[in-house]
Order: structure tokens, then C-alpha cells, then sequence
């Protein structure tokens, strides 16, 4: 098992025509990812890497059966078209796009109130079920399948992750990148439970960051409900006040913003803690070896 | 993106929000001139992009217009520093000279949108005036709080609400309520990430006027913002960061060490520094060089940390996904060829197309300190800064 994405995902892409769209489609067909439609608005009825392409989400979904999406839209465009994807009734979205504006956000998160659909991002690299479904960017590689679920709030800082836990031979169930937004679709205490009810998944790691109360949040549901172990690391300890670390959300207004203040919550709550990003392969495979 | 408070006071007033008389001024003259206009006691008011400007000694009270032109004469042309700024301080080229207020009450209003609701919340308080931080420890029980729906937006009982909790009363709740509904109309129009007004105050004929403001912008949303964009004043900028947007490099922030460090993805990026230091070292920026695929933004970045007289070594440390390593590996020859690069630096490429910029590298024939990983990366150029004497 797994979560969010595996062998029963049929990927839509959205954005399919796209430079980035279409180099990283081509890329999860090629990890052995289902690729069963793409949507590019004006493009319908043409094909993009052997796949159908349709014009609206909802005829993608009617023909082909998907039943996740893959976003590449541009920043402008973006929460449009996961306002489509959740009227079309889409279980699952992953938005890759970077720079989408909050209030567009704020629009987004209202209209997915009382739906059904999950969205994992916006500005985030995707899902990977090693083995099984790559809906995302980041390089399938690295990847092994395997019992450790990974979520993280950055992109390349979980590739770093990722290949330290490959490297030891440790696998991983699902890779869930949550995104480095302000307003993420989906938070750690959302990606937690799913891993913690995976009957697959012994071990969780996360990767939190400066900037919001996520960590915090994540640190109250580990001490009330987790009984899995949790492996944690913040970055940004050396990030200066009130500067915006690349991420939208990644700034620190307030002490709770603190890397300090998060670790400080996660330690409380039993995660175990990596005290730098390097070490994170390694304290996870204690963790393992104390099950 | 942040504004200056004589630029937030006009947009203030743009939608019909009760502001002090006054205007901008760049010269002594032009704030004694205003003075004039003014007509009665007036103050003087520091235009930087920080806070604490009153205890700094950026505000001042004059009676006037020749006490006017004296205060600005000492502000214009000096560095302020505020407990916000570094020890350098921020220049002052511009000062908002306005009429003083008779202030009886002050007040706190704000939106921001809230991480946790995902939606525009709107704060009040009777307790204005100082850091809503402070009173958020101190007396909790003094903030109100009310969540906007998008759908139907700010609502009149939300205001009365707000304005019964800062204890407002008589033709008083009206005014608020127009009042937050304006800055409520403000914030989503203008695709703001903070409308602050404190302290709101309450005058001695009992009207509401904002006499402090601050309002800061989405970055995200500044391409439809055209008209915020042209706001922002570069010379408050830190002048590294200021360069570093001018080379088109947008995530870039000046830290206190001597390590220039380019790496792909701000998690990355932050996690570079935090180990650089677990090692030892001190890193001179964060910088997230991106996913946008062009080797330019590459030659830029080395630019910068060649004209940086700090920087005794670098660090390029790249895990390919949207970014594509073969990019950035000719990035790097391609400044190796346009440049001297008096410094040594440490690569560590992985991910998107690794084999084929390893070759690029290889190629070269340029003579790099290759690391097999993250932490082999970080040593290795803690370990070359510290044989470079400067």
C-alpha cells in the first residue's frame, strides 16, 4: 500500500503542452506512471506523447477515467485550473506551479469546502509512490520502494532526503511534497493521517521550515494520534528575521515562525529529531532498527 | 512588496478612509511649504521601509513651518536605525510632513489572511498603538477576530462586531464599519498580504483617522499590480539584494558570512546554510537560483559573488527536478569564460540530466573542487573558505 497516488492512479496532465508540462509527462510515462490524458484548452483532439489531449478536465475525465491531475499551468492561469479540476469532481490534484497569487489561493480553499477533492501544492514537486506512480517532478531515480513515508515542505531538500534514505537501503512508501506556499491544498496533519492509517508505512519523516505554525500543528497531532515514530528536521535555523526565504511562506514573522520554536514543539511531541539536514538518512535508520 | 506610509496614506484616502492632512516631501523647503499649508502644529515623519522610527528618532513634532524645515534639514540625507534595520540603518531621502492630530484613543485595525483558515481575517483592538505581538501575549482577550468569506466579502455585523470590541459607540460603530469595509475592498482590489492601521485613533471631536499605515503587497500578484509595482523604491532595498533583482535573480537575501552559495530550491537553499554553519562556516547569501532553464541567471549569480569583496568561496549545490543540471553546468562554464573567478569553487550536481553535466564540466577542462554529496559539499568549501586569507 501507499498513499495518495499508486498503481490504480490514472494521471491526467494538465498544462500537457506546456515546455515544463510536456518534459516531465514524457518523464512519469516513462517511470510507468499511467499517463491517460492531457488538457491544454484550444488543443483538444490532439495527441502529446501518444496521449489524448481534451479541452476541459471534465471531457478528459468522462473519456479516459482519470482520476488525479497534474498541474503545470502557468502562475496567472493556475487556480483556475484547479477550479475546473475540483468542479470536474477530480479526487486528486497536484499543482507543481510556482507564484500563484494568495487571494487566487484564498478562492481556491473556499471552493473546495464540502468537495471532494484533495489538493496536494500549489509550488510543490508532487507525489511518487516508488515503483508505482510518480505524479510529480521530482527525479524517479532516487527513489526505493519501501515502508518510510516522506513529507516535506520543499522540493529539492527532499531529493536530498530521499537519496540518503535510498543510499541505506531504506525505501519509502509515498513522498508527498506539500509545497512551500503560504496556503498550502494540503497540510502536515493531513498528509500524517493518511500515513499514519497506511497499513505500508512504519516510519514517518518530515521536513518542516521557518515561516507559519505547521510544524506546530504537526507536533499536536503526533502527540495525539500518531503511534508510528516521526523523524523530523527544520530548515532555515540560520534565516534572518522578516526576510523571505525564496518560499512564499517561508518567512518569519513572529517567534513561533522560528526553526527553534518548531523543533522545540516537535521534540515535545516525540518526533525524533535530526539535528542537520545530513543526518536525516541516518536517524531514520535508528528509528527503524528501535521498531 | 512593502510601501512607504505617505504612498499606503493615498491609497488610504483612494478609498475613503480617513487620513491626516499632508502630503511627501524631499527637501527642507518643500516640508516648510507644507507647514505653511498645514497651517498649525504638524509632524514630521521619516519615510523607510522600517518600524520603530519613533523611538529612533524618525518622528517629530513641530509648531512651525521654520521648526519643520529645521527637523527635515536633520532627517534628509541620514541613515535611520531602528531596532528593525541593521546597525547600517536605512537611508532617509523623504520625510511625510502632516498636521498633528488630537488623539484621545488609539486603536488597532489589520487584514492579513490567515494561514490557518485560508481566509481574509480582519483584527481589531482597542489596545493600538503598539506591537499587536505584545498584545497578543499580554491580553489575548483584547483582540476580535472575524473571518471574511470571498463569496459574500465584509459584512456590516462583522464591522459593528469589530467595532463593539474596541468599544466604540454612537455614529462611531458606522464610521468603523465603513471604514473596515473600505480597507476590507482595499486589500482584495490591490492583492495586499498586510493592510495595517495602527493606531486607528479616535481625535477629540470623536472621529476615527488613521494616523500610522502599513500595507505590504503579494509578490505573487504584482504582475496585475502594475500600478503597486511602480511604488517601490529601490534605494531602501538592501543594495546586494536591490543588485541582485537588477541581474534578475529574485530570491536572493544578504547573510553575514563570507561563503557565496548558489543551490536550486529555497528549502535546499536554507538547508545549505543551516549545515555550512553546523560545519563551521558562515554562509554570505541564501540564494535559489530556480527552476527557469537558461544559463544566464547562472553567469549573473557568479557575478555577484565576484563583485562581492566578502566571498572567499562558493558553493553550487544543484538536485535536479524542474531544474535541469546540464543548464546549470554550462551556466557555470559560461561565467568561467567571461570572468576571472579569483575564489574556489566547490560543485555538487545531482538529479534532471546529471550524466550529461557532468560531462559539460568535464569537457571544460576547468579545474572545479568536485563533492559526491550534500554534506561532502558543505565541508569541502567550509574548509577552502578557511584557506583563503582576505
Amino acid at each position: 500500500m501507499s498513499i495518495l497516488v499508486d498503481e490504480s492512479t490514472r494521471l491526467l496532465v494538465q498544462g500537457i503542452t506546456g515546455s515544463e508540462g510536456s518534459f516531465h509527462a514524457q518523464r512519469s510515462i516513462e517511470y510507468g506512471t499511467k499517463v491517460v490524458a492531457g488538457v491544454t484548452p484550444g488543443k483538444g483532439g490532439s495527441q502529446h506523447w501518444a496521449v489524448s489531449v481534451f479541452n476541459t478536465v471534465e471531457k478528459a475525465m468522462a473519456e479516459t477515467g482519470a482520476n488525479a491531475s497534474l498541474m503545470f499551468v502557468p502562475p496567472a492561469f493556475a487556480a483556475d485550473g484547479i477550479l475546473e479540476a475540483i468542479d470536474a469532481g477530480m479526487p486528486l490534484v497536484v499543482c507543481i506551479t510556482e507564484g500563484i497569487p494568495v487571494l487566487d489561493m484564498v478562492k481556491v480553499h473556499r471552493y473546495l469546502r464540502g468537495r471532494s477533492t484533495r489538493l496536494i501544492g500549489p509550488n510543490c514537486p508532487g507525489v511518487i509512490s516508488p515503483g508505482k506512480c510518480k505524479a510529480g517532478i521530482m527525479v524517479g531515480e532516487i527513489h526505493l520502494p519501501g515502508n518510510v513515508g516522506v513529507v516535506s515542505r520543499s522540493g529539492t531538500l527532499t531529493y536530498e532526503v530521499v537519496s540518503q534514505l535510498t543510499s541505506l537501503g531504506i525505501g519509502q512508501s509515498t513522498c508527498v511534497g506539500i509545497g512551500g506556499d503560504a496556503l498550502p491544498g494540503s497540510t502536515f496533519v493531513d498528509i500524517l493521517e493518511l500515513f499514519e492509517a497506511d497499513r505500508d508505512t512504519k516510519t514517518v519523516v518530515l521536513v518542516g521550515e521557518i515561516g507559519g505554525t505547521m510544524e506546530q500543528e504537526a507536533a499536536e497531532f503526533i502527540s495525539r494520534k500518531m503511534t508510528k515514530p516521526v523523524v523530523a528536521f527544520v530548515t532555515g535555523s540560520t534565516a534572518p528575521p522578516g526576510k523571505r526565504m525564496g518560499h512564499a511562506g517561508a518567512i518569519i514573522t513572529g517567534s513561533a515562525g522560528r526553526a527553534s520554536e518548531k523543533i522545540k514543539a516537535l521534540s515535545q511531541a516525540g518526533a525524533i529529531i535530526a539535528r542537520h539536514p545530513a543526518e536525516l538518512g541516518l536517524t531514520t535508520k535508528k528509528a527503524l532498527e528501535n521498531l | 512588496m512593502k510601501v512607504h506610509e505617505y504612498q499606503a496614506k493615498v491609497l488610504l484616502a483612494q478609498y475613503g478612509i480617513p487620513v491626516p492632512r499632508g502630503r511627501v516631501a524631499f527637501s527642507p523647503s518643500e516640508a516648510r511649504d507644507i507647514a505653511v499649508e498645514i497651517g498649525s502644529k504638524a509632524v514630521v515623519k521619516a519615510q523607510v521601509y522600517a518600524g520603530g522610527r519613533g523611538k529612533a528618532g524618525g518622528i517629530k513634532t513641530v509648531n512651525s513651518p521654520a521648526e519643520a524645515e529645521t527637523a527635515v534639514s536633520q532627517l534628509i540625507g541620514t541613515r535611520l536605525v531602528t531596532h528593525q534595520t541593521g546597525p547600517e540603518g536605512v537611508p532617509v531621502d523623504k520625510v511625510l510632513v502632516e498636521k498633528a492630530s488630537d488623539v484621545t484613543r488609539e486603536l488597532y485595525l489589520s487584514i492579513l489572511v490567515d494561514g490557518t483558515s485560508h481566509l481574509p481575517l480582519m483584527m481589531a483592538s482597542e489596545a493600538g498603538g503598539m506591537e499587536i505581538e505584545e498584545v497578543a501575549q499580554s491580553t489575548p482577550e483584547r483582540i476580535f477576530r472575524m473571518d471574511v468569506d470571498p463569496a459574500i466579502g465584509f459584512q456590516p455585523f462583522q464591522g459593528r462586531k469589530l467595532a463593539y470590541g474596541m468599544n466604540l459607540d454612537g455614529g462611531q460603530i458606522s464610521e468603523a464599519t465603513r471604514l473596515m469595509t473600505n480597507l476590507y475592498k482595499l486589500f482584495i482590489d490591490k492583492d495586499c498580504s498586510l493592510a495595517e492601521i495602527n493606531p486607528l485613533v479616535v481625535t477629540s471631536e470623536g472621529k476615527l483617522l488613521a494616523l500610522d499605515a502599513k500595507l505590504s503587497f503579494d509578490d505573487n500578484a504584482l504582475y496585475r499590480q502594475k500600478d503597486i509595482q511602480e511604488l517601490q523604491d529601490k534605494e531602501q532595498e538592501e543594495p546586494l539584494e536591490a543588485e541582485a533583482r537588477g541581474w534578475g535573480i529574485d530570491n536572493y537575501v544578504k547573510m553575514d558570512g563570507d561563503i557565496g552559495c548558489m543551490v536550486n530550491g529555497a528549502g535546499l537553499a536554507m538547508a545549505v546554510n543551516d549545515l555550512i554553519q553546523h560545519c563551521g562556516g558562515r554562509a554570505a547569501n541564501f540564494l535559489d537560483i530556480g527552476t527557469l532553464n537558461n544559463t544566464e541567471r547562472v553567469v549573473n549569480a557568479f557575478k555577484m559573488f565576484v563583485t562581492d569583496p566578502r566571498i572567499k568561496a562558493v558553493l553550487v549545490n544543484i538536485f535536479g527536478g524542474m531544474a535541469r543540471v546540464d543548464v546549470i553546468a554550462q551556466g557555470i562554464v559560461e561565467a568561467y569564460q567571461q570572468m576571472n573567478i579569483p575564489f574556489p569553487v566547490v560543485i555538487r550536481l545531482a538529479g534532471t540530466n546529471l550524466e550529461e553535466g557532468q560531462r559539460i564540466l568535464a569537457e571544460s577542462g576547468i579545474s572545479f573542487i568536485q563533492a559526491k554529496d550534500f554534506y561532502d559539499g558543505t565541508h569541502k568549501v567550509v574548509e577552502a573558505a578557511k584557506g583563503v586569507t582576505k
